[in-house]
């Protein structure tokens, strides 16, 4: 056996990421790691990978037979393994010969030797039937040829353990297959290789194991040619305990937002969501499922005003057509975005609770441009008792609250501006388990007083409790919608992993 | 929490206390003469151009901004003053509207170009440092243009009466209570009221025991005053640090943050004006070679006083206090007759050892 990982436990402050895993690869063997997002699969790779050092988790790590400790990257490195991530680390401006060689270029006294520089490129990028130039500047070339330059740089560190992390995400079908060739060779050197990605077609189509990973534990090793999609599907889903979701009977009433096929290209005119419709009423939830990737911030930014990029497609708010080219003709309009990664899109973290909140909303609180501060901090205390946010004065800085706190603070800020719509994005992540609840309630009751909120969330549970309707993307589409009596797990897992509706 | 609000006015009192050691280190160096009433009125007169220009320059800084034009444009808009003054008749005040107008034009350029245009505000100033240099020398042909008008003059050199200096005072300190009671008025406020109101006093006593208050040193102080309520009572303010402190979440927030660093430029521009035309009457002659190497002393200002260059983080009130040292400094070692040479190094050793310790105390926290 190549690798043996043994009962790998890792446990975070608030949670247990990882509980009793096993896994292992052997030579010349493609092994899939699959999951949904938060499943574990990314821990399980850092302590693979030394990012997570020995003696900060509990199981073994067995190379060729022989007890591992990794104390850093570098010492994983040195047994042999390596990493492609999904954000490549490549210097754009240099070679593909000198990315490959990077902090071991072949020198006398610091000067380069060009011509064994080339030479060992050459061979390598031979050995891996690569028609490409060792001298072409890596800016210049397509993503999947930078990847495959990843590869072959890993190779040329002698690694024999090759994690693949979403790999072919941002790949063109041809590039995939290019890709698919290369790890096939790599099979045949006997490398092992670790494939993880959300989506199964591609996971049936390279690899000869499959291990599913759920809630940190290990729920399910088979060879591919014993799976079945709809059994890995449901491995990933599982049975789980439902987090206590209150039950409500939301009075839904006229419509308030409507999109119709609304597209968003990213900066190579790719399309990142591809005409995508839907409506949300007065008083609804509606939850945006999908795996990362899927287009959802993207959809919601390019709606507010904020993708910096090319968009089309009609937004009606309240029966008319508006045009939304800013943050600021949303924020008019009454639309509020509480976005994914708090830290760095949602507050200035340097300032207090006061200055945060009342941000998006600054005109209201005050006179011929200049802050009545009375006014300000008495609507910042009311409304901090009122979402119960964890602080003493107005005046303490958001960088000093938990998380769960300063996401109230970002809510807080938007429904300052006094939105019909509220946009959700990832709202719960990086908060613990109580304050999750919490927030639950807040939507409800905000759902309850009237608002339209659409909610993106890539954890299930939290999107089936809330919604009312539930649509499913997938690779910038819409897939599938389901009202919340019809939503299964299975379901949303089936439209999000890219499988057609069933009719 | 607390640990943390008493923290930032550590720095504040840090920086007092380096400058009252500061002064009595020199008043005991220079045997009795630096604190004087005639140094101290020096001291000021000599805080007021880099002082004016500190203060907006942090502005631009908490916008996380940066000018290095403003030396150059401070040049070019004093020849401005002085060839519109004697060679086209424009009188005093058209050439001051003249001046601050080209400034303000000026910086909507430099705001405009770095905002819209995606330029590095960084380049966009360098470009700007070189070419007014550039538009002044062409402009006064290398020559230095000698001013005479004695109202033009009296900016730069005059002091206020001193009756009209204790009425000013009084103003000063009724402004005072009414913003401070604007808000809650807690014991604090009044102790603060009282503790400013008394060094409003005591510094209109000791100007006006050397000649009454210099009329740079009122511009500065309304200058600086201006900074305070921009920065801490408008809305404008508020977004300034929002974009410096994290500008995607203030463009989600709805904020015009092109317009505004825009805006923040016009400002600077103005306040070089005003600097450029104190330091021209006070020299009474426009120099092509004049406010060479202000905009340094105008970013280690804001520097010394706690702003950082990365944006959000800084207070006009530590701006000027920074000024302050500077020209503390600069008075003091003059002062102590030591060479031009040995000054510059002990100024630079000062700003990198007082970012260093900044630095060094904000990673503990």
């Amino acid at each position: 056996m190549l690798l043996e990982m043994r009962s790998i436990t890792k446990e975070f402050p608030s949670v247990k990421a990882l509980d009793k895993v096993s896994f292992n690869l052997s030579q010349g063997e493609c092994h899939a790691l699959v999951g949904e997002n938060g499943a574990g699969k990314s821990t399980l790779m850092k302590i693979l990978s030394g990012v997570y050092p020995f003696g900060s988790y509990d199981g073994e790590i067995l190379i060729d037979g022989k007890l591992k400790k990794f104390f850093n990257v570098r010492d994983a490195e040195d047994s042999g393994i390596a990493i492609i991530f999904q954000e490549l680390s490549l210097v754009k401006g240099l070679s593909v010969a000198e990315n490959i060689f990077l902090g071991r270029i072949p020198s006398n006294f610091g000067i380069v030797r060009y011509s064994d520089l080339r030479r060992k490129a050459s061979a390598l990028l031979q050995e891996l039937h690569l028609d490409l130039d060792p001298e072409m500047i890596v800016r210049d070339l397509s993503i999947g040829k930078q990847q495959i330059i990843e590869i072959a740089k890993a190779l040329s560190k002698n690694a024999r353990i090759l994690v693949l992390d979403e790999p072919t995400s941002a790949l063109t079908e041809s590039e995939v297959e290019s890709l698919f060739e290369v790890i096939r060779k790599l099979k045949s050197r006997g490398v092992g290789l670790i494939y993880i990605s959300h989506k199964l077609e591609e996971v049936f189509l390279i690899s000869d194991r499959i291990t599913v990973l759920r809630d940190g534990e290990t729920v399910a090793t088979k060879s591919s040619k014993d799976f079945t999609k709809e059994e890995v599907i449901a491995c990933m889903v599982g049975r789980r305990i439902e987090t206590v979701f209150p039950e409500v009977q939301r009075k839904l009433k006229e419509e308030v937002l409507r999109v119709e096929s609304f597209t968003v290209y990213d900066y190579y005119n790719k399309k990142v969501v591809d005409s995508v419709s839907f409506s949300v009423r007065k008083g609804e939830v509606l939850g945006i499922a999908g795996l990362v990737g899927a287009g959802r911030s993207e959809l919601l930014m390019g709606i507010f005003g904020a993708w910096q990029g090319r968009t089309e497609g009609n937004v009606f708010l309240e029966g008319g057509k508006i045009q939304i080219k800013s943050p600021i003709d949303a924020i008019k309009a009454g639309i509020g975005f509480v976005t994914e990664d708090r830290k760095r899109y949602g507050l200035i973290i340097e300032k207090t609770i006061q200055e945060n909140m009342t941000l998006a909303s600054l005109k209201n609180f005050s006179r011929n441009l200049l802050i009545d501060k009375l006014k300000e901090f008495s609507t910042v205390s009311d409304l901090m008792k009122l979402l119960r946010i964890k602080a003493q004065l107005p005046s303490v800085k958001v960088s000093t609250l938990s998380g769960g706190n300063q996401q109230k603070v970002v809510l807080g800020k938007w429904l300052l501006t006094k939105p019909k719509v509220l946009f959700l994005d990832e709202p719960t992540r990086g908060i613990d388990v109580a304050a999750k609840q919490e927030f639950y309630l807040r939507i409800n009751e905000l759902a309850e007083q009237g608002l339209a909120i659409v909610l993106v969330s890539s954890e299930l549970p939290e999107i089936l409790g809330l919604s009312d309707r539930i649509l499913v993307m997938h690779e910038g589409k819409a897939m599938a919608e389901f009202t919340r009596k019809d939503a299964t797990p299975e379901k949303i897992m089936i439209a999000a992993t890219g499988y057609e509706r069933k009719t | 929490m607390k640990e943390k609000l008493e923290k930032i006015s550590l720095r504040a009192y840090t920086m007092l206390a380096i400058l009252v050691l500061l002064w009595l280190f020199f008043h005991w160096q220079t045997e009795g003469i630096f604190l004087t009433p005639r140094n101290l009125s020096n001291l000021m007169l000599q805080t007021s151009v880099t002082g004016i220009l500190a203060v907006g320059m942090l502005m631009v800084i908490a916008a996380g901004q940066i000018d290095l034009s403003v030396g150059s444009v401070l040049g070019l808009a004093g020849g401005l003053a002085a060839i519109a003054l004697t060679h086209w008749e424009f009188g005093v005040i058209g050439s001051i509207v003249l001046t601050l107008m080209i400034c303000m034009l000026i910086g909507a350029l430099h705001g405009f170009l770095t905002a819209y245009f995606s330029i590095p505000a960084f380049i966009v100033t360098l470009g700007g440092l070189l070419a007014w240099r550039g538009a002044i020398k062409g402009l006064s042909q290398g020559e230095t243009i000698p001013v005479s008008d004695p109202t033009f003059k009296a900016i730069g050199q005059a002091n206020l009466p001193e009756n009209i200096g204790w009425i000013i005072a009084i103003i000063a300190i009724a402004i005072l209570v009414f913003i401070n009671f604007q808000r809650a008025a807690t014991s604090r406020t009044v102790l603060k009221i009282l503790l400013l109101s008394s060094l409003v006093v005591i510094f209109t006593f000791v100007m006006n025991l050397a000649n009454g208050i210099p009329i740079p040193v009122l511009l500065f102080l309304t200058a600086s005053l201006f900074g305070l309520f921009i920065t801490d009572m408008t809305v404008f303010g508020r977004y300034l640090y929002a974009i410096g402190g994290n500008r995607e979440a203030a463009r989600l927030s709805g904020i015009n943050t092109k317009l505004n660093i825009v805006i923040v430029y016009i400002i600077l521009g103005a306040l070089t004006g005003l600097a450029a035309i104190i330091f021209t009457a006070r020299q009474a002659s426009a120099s092509p070679d004049a406010g060479v190497l202000k905009e340094l002393e105008a970013i280690a200002a804001c520097v010394i006083g706690g702003a950082s260059l990365v944006g959000g983080r800084g207070t006009v009130l530590g701006a000027c206090l920074g000024a302050l040292i500077m020209a503390t400094l600069d008075n003091g070692m003059s002062l102590l007759n030591i060479r031009d040479y040995v000054q510059e190094l002990i100024k630079g050793t000062i700003l990198v050892l007082a970012v260093g310790i900044d630095m060094a105390g904000r990673k503990e926290s």
